[in-house]
């Protein structure tokens, strides 16, 4: 859509703008912080601190599960506890929050023409209740008995019984208070991105010129707003049953030959609500890197996102398709044997707006002038182990093959390749094309290279493999891998390759940590539009941008966000706060 | 040319594993070879598909690179292009949906002439209840279950006084006969998985799940527990052997009763907290014993 507006046509300012908070201190400016900008490197800062807790548990499963018999502490209550907080780290509290709290914060008011986000109070409550959310966390790692051992999906009854680590200790009970105070926290956050999105906008950007950035980042806000409740719900009910002695999830139950004073509960709807938010989690992941990715493509291939509308629909589309689809988690659950045929139906119909999604990718590509730069790289690897990922999908979506597959080594290899590295594949790629708003400086090119290279094709040979396990029959979530018929010599062999292979993935990480910090005296020199951008974050008049975000006017949108190579115009990009007619674009039919 | 080349390399490669890696799914032995075909489909669609995209991808990295004085098309839209890979990967997705459904409805719809088994999990083993003469299984429930009723059957119904009570051993099954498998837990979730049958089913304390198949060839077969039930969840292993007529004839000649195993002389071996019965979880069981001293 390249619809080029005289100057003329842009709308009047409906109302004036409002003054800004400021802030009168160190504290004000640096920590208490109501500038979004700020909270976006907050959020993130604590995001990939606790992400690196998930990186080093991984580690620790993985030396079981390569090396089984070898270490003494891996007991398997420790081992459940490893996979738990692991799960719930990276789903929780790294991917949501960083996609949402760090990239919605930063991106959404500078890329909309907003000064700061709508609620900026509410917004720092919003961080600070999520850090009080990972405090919680990591406290539970120093109670009594532990943190829990439960599985991520924390199902009942078994995630508040004795036989689970942390069932009947303060494991399960910290647990579920942390997620209920994520929820609030990122509630009052969501609130503010919506907000911002709808009213916020500054003139002449209409939602059809939004960058899909904004839309993947939004419709995922709205998507989290309408899940997490599921979730808090659950979270409430289930802390009822193990403080209080309710039963809404707790049947008459038998425990090692004792009578428990519970009886009525439905375990299976925990897991309803349970999924009712899990499945749109997917999403809420999924849509904010499908819509940063469409952006790192065509700026870095120099030409415009193909099929924009479709791109902007094929969001909204699977955002909505993925509240009909949760039960597909659910088939060998024990529900209504019927349930299959529908939900098979709808998750595979999810399967088109995806594809959609994919070849308007690589389209994109198609006739562009591909700069080979960090952040296109992890695009291009994003395509490769999101198509892998999300083909895999097409297995367990489809009802009767996930029988055989679901709770094996498949599942693990799937939702890892698509919603672990296929979206962090695309957090590298944002963090190495954005890191020069933010500070000023370049990444170090040689570091990203090697960092680039040990994370895509390491993860790949993690989790490529990781599937034909899966396909032998190895359960998930074992302990120990030891006493059974299936499990061959070879099988073992692939279980060491694939840890260390992990070890070196996990130390690659180290390296892009040491560029993030090093680079930010050392890098080079940025300037204002590195990657010579259309859309307004990179027509800041100061870089880092300062509280306000834009200088005494703010932009004023005259096109979309991709006229990159516009035949006749000078430059190959024509940013989106600059008026007139450049030559021969048009709309297209 | 190098990104291009790794991204070709990931094609061949990953082909190349596929074809040649010993981890490949055990010899079947249900009626659920179904399954197989449904999976072997799915593969040949999803990695043509894949071979397409990232071979497509590698074409354009490779063509389309940056070169001095390179410039972008410029083609926001193209509607015929986008609704014929539209209708594409709609065929495409329906040619894997339907079969699917198909082999869903058998898998769902038991036939009349299956025997019904019974499986009860707990923490960390597994016991199993047959009909006996009357082929009727007696009604049970978790609040009965006690030390000499280990399964909670109801002593009231008479249906269930001949049941076989299989406790904390193996099942044998008659090789070529329908069954099917009526799932209970009396305490948390586990699931009833023996990769070679290829079906599996969630059972849930407080509800009975099925699921069904024929056993095709006789053989042992290992049962795993296949839902995450707590620390003892990697030792959860039973044993099926599926047996010859006369082999299984034979062995459930020898199986007790419920009428026989509730009879007082009896109790005492019954008792599931003496040694023998837990041995599969017996280094679960020792360390759950720590737990509850500290």
């Amino acid at each position: 859509m390249v619809d080029i507006t005289p100057a003329d046509a842009v709308p009047p300012a409906e109302v004036g703008e409002m003054e800004l908070y400021h802030p009168h201190s160190w504290w004000t400016k640096y920590v208490f912080s109501q500038d979004a900008k700020v909270i976006a490197i907050q959020y993130s800062a604590t995001a990939t601190a606790i992400g690196m807790v998930a990186l080093v548990l991984s580690w620790l499963m993985r030396l079981q599960l390569g090396f089984p018999g070898t270490f003494d502490f891996i007991t398997p209550e420790a081992y459940y506890q490893f996979i738990t907080m692991h799960g719930m780290i990276m789903v929780i509290y790294l991917l949501t929050a960083l996609f949402l709290g760090g990239f919605g914060n930063y991106l959404i008011p500078l890329m909309v023409g907003a000064r700061d986000m709508v609620f900026p109070y509410v917004n720092m409550l919003s961080y600070w209740i999520y850090l009080l959310a990972v405090l919680v966390l990591v406290s539970s790692f120093f109670a009594p008995g532990g943190p829990t051992g439960a599985g991520w999906t924390l199902y009942p009854p078994q995630a508040i019984m004795t036989g689970t680590p942390g069932g009947q200790d303060w494991g399960i009970i910290l647990m579920l208070v942390s997620l209920i105070l994520f929820i609030i926290g990122f509630t009052m956050g969501g609130l503010n991105y919506v907000v911002t999105v709808l009213q916020a906008r500054t003139r002449g950007m209409t939602l059809m010129r939004l960058p899909l950035t904004v839309w993947g980042i939004f419709t995922a806000t709205v998507m989290a707003l309408l899940a997490f409740p599921a979730l808090f719900v659950a979270c409430v009910m289930m802390l009822f049953d193990r403080a209080l002695g309710t039963s809404f999830f707790m049947p008459a139950i038998v425990e090692m030959g004792e009578q428990l004073q519970h009886s009525g509960g439905s375990p299976i709807l925990f897991q309803h609500l349970f999924w009712f938010f899990g499945h749109p989690e997917v999403y809420i992941v999924a849509l904010p890197a499908f819509g940063i990715v469409s952006d790192l493509i065509s700026t870095h291939a120099r030409k415009n996102i193909f099929g924009y509308r479709m791109m902007v629909w094929a969001i909204v589309g699977i955002g909505a398709l993925s509240f009909v689809v949760w039960a597909h988690h659910m088939y060998v659950s024990g529900m209504h044997p019927y349930f299959g045929f529908f939900f098979a139906t709808t998750t595979l119909i999810i399967a088109v707006p995806t594809a959609i999604k994919v070849y308007n990718w690589v389209l994109t590509l198609w006739r562009g002038d591909i700069h080979l730069t960090i952040p296109m790289l992890f695009a291009l690897a994003f395509i490769v182990t999101f198509v892998n990922g999300g083909l895999t999908g097409l297995f367990l979506g489809n009802v009767v093959v996930d029988v055989p597959l679901s709770d094996t080594m498949f599942v693990v290899a799937h939702f890892h390749m698509v919603m672990g590295v296929a979206p962090i594949l695309v957090i590298f790629g944002a963090i190495y094309h954005w890191y020069p708003k933010v500070t000023g400086r370049m990444l170090n090119e040689a570091l990203g290279q090697f960092h680039f290279w040990v994370t895509f094709l390491g993860a790949y040979l993690i989790f490529f493999p990781m599937h034909y396990l899966g396909l032998v029959g190895l359960p998930r979530r074992y302990a120990e891998l030891t006493d059974m018929t299936i499990m061959t010599e070879s099988a073992h062999h692939l279980n060491s390759f694939i840890s260390i292979m992990a070890f070196i993935v996990g130390f690659a990480q180290l390296v892009f940590l040491f560029n993030l910090i090093w680079s930010i005296r050392h890098g080079r020199e940025a300037g204002g539009n590195p990657w010579r951008a259309t859309t307004l974050e990179w027509q800041t008049s100061e870089t880092p941008p300062v509280h306000g975000n834009f200088g005494k006017e703010l932009p004023i949108v005259y096109r979309w966000a991709y006229d990159y190579s516009v035949p006749g115009a000078k430059e190959d990009f024509i940013p989106q706060n600059v008026p007139g007619s450049f030559g021969t674009s048009k709309e297209p039919a | 040319m190098a990104v291009a080349l790794v991204l070709v390399l990931v094609v061949v490669g990953s082909v190349l594993f596929h074809l040649l890696s010993p981890w490949w799914w055990t010899p079947i032995a249900s009626n659920w070879d179904y399954i197989d075909h449904t999976i072997i489909i799915t593969f040949w669609i999803t990695g043509v598909v894949f071979a397409a995209v990232v071979l497509f991808m590698a074409y354009c990295v490779f063509r389309f690179r940056h070169r001095e004085g390179n410039r972008a098309a410029y083609e926001p839209e193209n509607k015929r292009l986008e609704s014929w890979l539209t209708i594409v990967t709609a065929v495409g997705v329906t040619a894997l949906l339907v079969p699917g459904l198909f082999v869903w409805s058998r898998f769902v719809n038991v036939p009349s002439d299956a025997t019904e088994v019974e499986v009860v999990g707990q923490q960390w083993q597994w016991s199993f209840r047959l009909p006996g003469k009357d082929g009727k299984l007696g009604t049970s429930d978790t609040s009965n279950v006690s030390a000499e009723n280990p399964l909670g059957v109801i002593a009231a119904d008479p249906n269930g006084q001949d049941d076989v009570v299989v406790e904390a051993a193996d099942l044998h099954l008659p090789v070529g006969k329908p069954v099917k498998m009526l799932l209970r837990s009396i305490d948390v979730l586990h699931d009833f998985y023996v990769p070679e049958f290829r079906a599996k089913m969630d059972m849930i304390p407080g509800s009975v799940t099925y699921f069904w198949f024929t056993p095709t060839r006789t053989g042992t077969f290992q049962v795993l527990c296949a839902e995450l039930c707590g620390q003892g969840h990697p030792l959860m292993n039973g044993v099926v052997m599926v047996d010859t007529q006369e082999d299984y004839v034979a062995w459930l000649g020898e199986q007790q009763t419920f009428a026989q195993l509730s009879a007082p002389q009896q109790t005492g071996s019954a008792d599931p907290a003496a040694a023998g019965t837990l041995a599969p979880g017996s280094k679960i069981s020792a360390k759950l014993e720590t737990v509850e001293a500290r």
